[in-house]
């Protein structure tokens, strides 16, 4: 069992959690994922590591609940366990040395990329964070992002918080201002499926971090399949993160919806 | 040892006895007996009851006088671990089933799933001396389920602990079979487990209808009963890294970590909505309970499903989309009946079961409607040609002959490929071309000093037996090496 020591909610739906795994917050690297059950009957779901503390032997998940076994989750207080929590899971992030990086975040998509900009800011890069989300109270971490980003561009849908406007047209404005070595993005998969079309038009090398449905999550039921360059890869192994460009987004999102 | 052997041996003063009480004309005047089934109509309506009852008492032990314990027992041969069939077979006419059991035990470390799942008809049974007499082969499976589910296991001194500690990495038949050959000898034996529930495709895979997870957990028990320890939802390579493992100073370590990633063809269409691999439909049913009202995970229920495929998971997945209420349920193979890998007795349950075989039918496209869902398979029809390397007569295109059909699910069963986690994990762990891991034929050792490996994970997709076989032999490998080491 896997106890939960802390818990704080970004807003009414999106709880960060902090969970005993300790052979996973030391064996975990930026980009890796685990599967969650939340009790003996629970489904098996992915969820993206935020952070670990290895000393502490703790893994940090952001949840955000939109369907029962999400909601499930976000209802367990500290001292509650969940059932299972597997991994880590996937390919780590591929971490650039050097260079300009926009980091693109929507939603508790901010979550898995933390980890990407903390790890891209101590490889020396200059990070450029994006953040985007509907309202104000959804913009989650704001203040970790700040403390490993050079500079932080915040967009919400109504403009409660930050500029107006969708996370395409921060990413815009810094790609149109300087050169930029890599975009990533982390996010609803509609919305990076425009910030991919986008930094195509830019041709600036861009990864997108692919959440899909996954049963087992160690590569043996395929549930997970996206096409990628016109062949069927498995996000859970092949992936999490693939080059977006390649990204059958429409088949992605067929099959999400679906679900 | 064989003629001081009393429960095992041929030479044993009441197995003579027992030969001379019967005459051979008596013996093979016995038919075969029949499984007592579940009724195809009553059985398709759940999905954990088993569909073979098991033989009563006096059925197995007529089934026994039909051996006629033959001095140069061809089944025994056709067995890949080598049970002493005749051996077990003769203790069950006299009526001794813990005998039975012990003789199995000594050779199988899960004779109640063997005796459910092993394709007896291309082993043992088919090298039956009745097989020349015209007679169908004693039913060797049967008799060894009997065995299993109604021999009482000797009490066992427990082992004395050497000293030595080993782990296993899969809990599927080839972990479970080493960690009991390994706990028998005295080691200290722990089991990791990537999924959250203990047993490998045994659990996965297998439904309940043809293997029980009771069965299995009595198996399981049975283990934790010699001391062998399970950790589930940890992978070795990843939540337990190398360095990780290495710390851990085990002696040994077995990779059994199964066969992992399931093929598709590629064709187009294929990742259409309600298309999908058998080890995710059958892993939502066996392993999720998706279906069964209190569980989380959800899964599609078909009303027109194409099974892809004619191995044992197809036979699996097309009987299991029958129990959850499909109308129509097709088994689309290219080759013809002949060549289909399933057990026989597969094939029987399932066209019980109402299911629809179009052999000689390969899928080349599949079409999806305007939510992208499959409403329709196009179809290659094929014919015969000449036999390819394995045998088998290869599957020709027959030119324009295309047909469609509709459907609202496609399972694709077309075997699996190994799991690249744990070779990508380890430096110097040396794979095959197929990717499967390298390891000696003889001692399973791997390219990786103290680590071996069996099962699906060097085999690429095999059966139980043959795993269970690995297991064994891996055992005595390590073993003997580390007590080589030791002298």
């Amino acid at each position: 069992m896997f106890k939960i020591v802390e818990k704080v909610m970004f807003s009414a739906n999106v709880a960060k959690l902090v969970v005993e795994a300790p052979r996973i917050a030391t064996a975990r690297r930026a980009g890796h994922f685990v599967i969650v059950i939340a009790d003996a009957k629970g489904e098996r779901i992915p969820l993206t590591i935020a952070e670990a503390n290895p000393e502490r032997g703790t893994i940090t998940l952001v949840v955000q609940a939109v369907g029962p076994s999400t909601r499930q989750i976000c209802a367990l207080e500290p001292g509650d366990e969940l059932h299972d929590v597997v991994g880590p899971l996937g390919q780590a992030t591929k971490i650039r040395q050097g260079g300009t990086v926009v980091c693109c975040g929507g939603g508790v998509g901010v979550a898995p990329l933390l980890p990407i900009i903390q790890a891209m800011k101590a490889a020396g890069c200059r990070v450029i964070s994006v953040l985007a989300a509907r309202t104000k109270d959804l913009i989650i971490l704001e203040n970790e992002v700040r403390a490993h980003s050079d500079e932080v561009i915040i967009l919400t849908d109504d403009g409660s918080y930050g500029r107006q406007g969708l996370v395409t047209a921060g990413v815009e404005e810094v790609l149109r201002r300087e050169p930029v070595d890599e975009v990533v993005t982390i996010g609803p998969a509609v919305m990076m499926k425009f910030v991919s079309l986008l930094t195509a038009k830019y041709n600036v090398p861009t990864m997108a971090s692919l959440n899909t449905v996954m049963v087992d999550g160690t590569g043996m039921c395929g549930a997970c399949r996206v096409t990628v360059g016109g062949k069927t890869r498995f996000v859970c192994i092949d992936g999490p993160e693939f080059d977006a460009h390649q990204v059958d987004f429409d088949q992605m999102i067929t099959r999400l919806r679906n679900a | 040892m064989p003629e001081l052997d009393l429960i095992g041996g041929r030479d044993a003063a009441w197995r003579e006895e027992l030969r001379q009480s019967v005459s051979s004309r008596q013996r093979t005047d016995i038919p075969r007996v029949v499984m007592p089934e579940l009724p195809a109509e009553y059985r398709i309506t759940s999905l954990t009851e088993e569909v073979n009852q098991g033989l009563t008492q006096a059925q197995a032990m007529q089934e026994a006088v039909r051996c006629l314990d033959c001095p140069n027992p061809g089944c025994v041969g056709g067995c890949p671990v080598g049970i002493n069939i005749p051996g077990f077979i003769k203790n069950i006419e006299r009526g001794d089933f813990d005998a039975a059991l012990a003789v199995l035990r000594r050779t199988s470390a899960l004779p109640a799933v063997c005796g459910r799942v092993c394709p007896q008809e291309k082993q043992c049974e088919s090298q039956c001396i009745y097989n020349k007499m015209g007679k169908q082969p004693v039913a060797i499976g049967y008799l060894e389920r009997y065995a299993a589910d109604h021999g009482q296991p000797a009490e066992q001194a427990p082992p004395v602990p050497n000293g030595k500690r080993v782990g296993v990495a899969g809990s599927g038949p080839a972990g479970l079979s080493f960690a009991g050959a390994m706990a028998n000898l005295g080691y200290d034996v722990t089991v990791f487990e990537a999924l959250h529930e203990i047993g490998g495709v045994l659990k996965y895979g297998i439904p309940e209808f043809r293997l029980p997870n009771s069965v299995v957990e009595r198996e399981i028990e049975a283990l934790r009963a010699q001391g062998v320890k399970f950790e589930k939802d940890t992978i070795v390579g990843t939540t337990l890294r190398p360095e990780d493992i290495a710390a851990m100073n085990f002696d040994g370590l077995f990779v059994a970590s199964g066969a992992g990633l399931p093929r598709f063809m590629n064709i187009p269409g294929e990742n259409l909505i309600n298309i999908m691999s058998s080890n995710e439909y059958l892993t939502r049913v066996n392993l999720m309970h998706a279906g069964t009202p209190g569980y989380a995970t959800p899964v599609y229920r078909g009303k027109c499903v194409a099974i892809i495929g004619g191995g044992n998971t197809a036979m699996d997945s097309c009987r299991t989309a029958r129990r959850m209420g499909a109308e129509k349920v097709m088994v689309i193979y290219r080759r013809s009946e002949a060549e289909m890998p399933a057990r026989i007795e597969e094939v029987k349950h399932a066209k019980e079961e109402g299911i629809e075989f179009l052999t000689l039918h390969n899928p080349i496209e599949y079409l999806g409607d305007d939510q992208g869902r499959v409403r329709a398979m196009r179809l290659q029809q094929m014919e015969l040609g000449q036999p390819d390397a394995g045998g088998r007569r290869t599957p020709i295109e027959i030119p324009d002959a295309i047909v469609e059909i509709e459907v609202d699910m496609v399972i694709v069963s077309v075997g699996v490929s190994p799991n690249p986690l744990i070779p990508n994990a380890f430096d110097g762990l040396d794979v095959t071309s197929r990717g499967t891991i390298a390891a000696n034929a003889d001692t399973l050792q791997t390219s990786i000093a103290g680590m071996y490996a069996g099962g699906d994970i060097v085999r690429g997709g095999a059966t139980v037996i043959l795993a269970m076989g690995d297991g064994r032999q891996a055992a005595q490998a390590m073993h003997q090496a580390l007590n080589s080491a030791n002298n």
